[in-house]
């Protein structure tokens, strides 16, 4: 088991076989990703109970929550992956960091953006100050602080192993998200889901919440994948096996 | 140290023991080494001390000038304005830890030398810290009299200050490493720290408007020694990564 993981792995670090079995993998995904948000949308925005006190408003939580969950996933994939660049020096896992800043970022703003369209009706206010609201900005600010970063070096390399700091630096960020609303007396509520205890809203409405949160991942997985293709594509341009490729297309 | 002496054969096997005494106490040598070496280049240049404390005092001022001169008012406002302005000017003063050793290819040396570069990051760190975020912390109890800040807040300010702009250095070098090798460093190392200095502001704000509303600020405190802790353990060791990186790059 532990042998066919490190064999695995190894194999991972070789930007032309992460290229041929992404190529593999993308289709599975994206048609998995479609048909899960397609599902997921139409039981959640159509089908599932209306909520007692907040009426058809709170279906907006089907895109909030997935997004949210996404946000603090890809910073911690983010950081893991820059970890392993910087340690193993495996140009797969640099490339993989890169091209979780982007998206990462659209995430966070994603839930910001639908957590203010739901907080204006239920809470009276577009905004507020509460812990795991200014966190979720602060990771929108990390985002953007290792985007801004990977941009103003002129090596790839150092580039990617300055922003895997960076982001390993940021990673206190998460656990602070995460606990906030334990921690603080917040307005926001607390965790949807959680690994030990039952969901406190009724199966109806938390199925295709989930459903929509796999959904986001495999979205996430067919993107990363995309992005991290090109950047193989691009920073491998001169050896043979892209040559060969492109000869082959074109 | 460098000035081993050449050995003889007859002596070689008590010099390498003697060297490699020397390599463990010479760990605490490069760090009392860089910290006097880094104190007499900021004695040579005394502005680089004044002018965050000029920074500093001249931002407190702009706020009842912008907002309102009302006494109630700004004692409202007094400890958040005291901390923005004293981590704007720790931010701006950043630029003094590495920049000046990168030019003149020192810092290459301090990368390239056999002692761990974190314990020299952290002297320099030290020396920034007692140039900017020390002075500032004495400043600050003046200001807050201008600020009309209620007596109870001023040994907490105090406090907090004591206890923060130290992180503030820790942190800041990490940023400051990241970037020392680029061109224009000045607003992408503010994109790059004040993020992680929104914690540090946060609680340092809070305990001061605890004490001056008569709470408990002991919590406040506890959490802005462990981040100065944590930063002070980790911190080192990021910016050292970080400095090979930008030395490479």
């Amino acid at each position: 088991m532990w042998k066919t993981f490190v064999a695995w792995f190894h194999r991972m670090g070789s930007p032309k076989w992460f290229y041929e079995i992404s190529g593999r993998w993308i289709p599975w995904f994206a048609a998995a990703a479609v048909l899960l948000i397609a599902v997921g949308t139409v039981w959640g925005l159509a089908f599932a109970p209306a909520d007692y006190q907040q009426g058809n408003s709170f279906r907006i939580i089907y895109i909030h929550v997935p997004a949210a969950i996404l946000a603090q996933s890809i910073f911690f994939l983010m950081a893991i992956a820059g970890g392993i660049g910087l340690i193993w020096k495996m140009k797969v896992a640099d490339m993989v960091a890169k091209s979780c800043a982007p998206f990462g970022a659209t995430m966070t703003f994603i839930a910001l953006f639908t957590g203010a369209i739901w907080g204006k009706p239920t809470w009276g206010a577009w905004w507020v100050w509460d812990a795991r609201l200014t966190s979720m900005l602060i990771l929108l600010f990390l985002y953007f602080g290792v985007i801004a970063l990977q941009s103003a070096f002129d090596s790839k390399q150092s580039a990617a192993r300055a922003s895997a700091i960076l982001s390993l630096v940021g990673i206190v960020n998460i656990p602070i998200i995460k606990y906030s609303v334990e921690w603080w007396n917040t307005l926001h509520q607390p965790a949807t889901f959680k690994l030990t205890e039952k969901p406190a809203m009724p199966a109806e409405m938390w199925m295709p919440l989930l459903v929509m949160v796999v959904g986001f991942y495999c979205l996430f997985a067919v993107i990363l994948m995309l992005r991290t293709r090109n950047e193989i594509l691009e920073r491998e341009k001169r050896t043979h096996w892209v040559q060969g490729l492109l000869s082959k297309e074109s | 140290m460098m000035n081993d002496a050449t050995p003889r054969l007859a002596q070689k096997k008590q010099h390498i023991i003697r060297r490699e005494e020397g390599m463990q106490v010479s760990s605490w040598h490069a760090f009392t080494g860089t910290l006097k070496r880094d104190l007499l280049l900021v004695f040579r240049r005394r502005s680089d001390v004044v002018n965050p404390l000029l920074f500093f005092s001249i931002a407190v001022t702009l706020f009842p000038l912008g907002i309102s001169p009302e006494p109630d008012f700004l004692a409202q406002i007094a400890a958040g304005v005291l901390w923005v302005s004293a981590l704007l000017a720790t931010l701006l003063s950043l630029d003094s830890l590495f920049q000046q050793d990168m030019a003149d290819g020192s810092l290459e040396q301090l990368v390239i030398s056999p002692h761990p570069l974190a314990v020299m990051v952290l002297a320099k760190v030290l020396v920034h810290w007692l140039v900017t975020g020390l002075p500032l912390t004495l400043l600050a109890p003046m200001l807050a009299v201008m600020m009309f800040l209620p007596e109870e807040g001023y040994s907490t300010l105090f406090l907090t200050l004591l206890l923060g702009t130290p992180t503030l250095s820790l942190v800041g070098a990490i940023g400051a490493a990241l970037t020392v090798g680029l061109r224009r460093t000045g607003v992408l190392m503010t994109l790059l720290i004040l993020p992680l200095y929104i914690p540090v502001l946060i609680f340092g704000t809070g305990a001061v408007v605890s004490a001056v509303n008569g709470m408990a600020v002991a919590g406040h405190l506890a959490i802005m020694g462990a981040m100065l802790m944590t930063a002070l353990v980790m911190a080192p060791l990021a910016a050292g990564a970080a400095l090979r990186i930008s030395l490479n790059g």
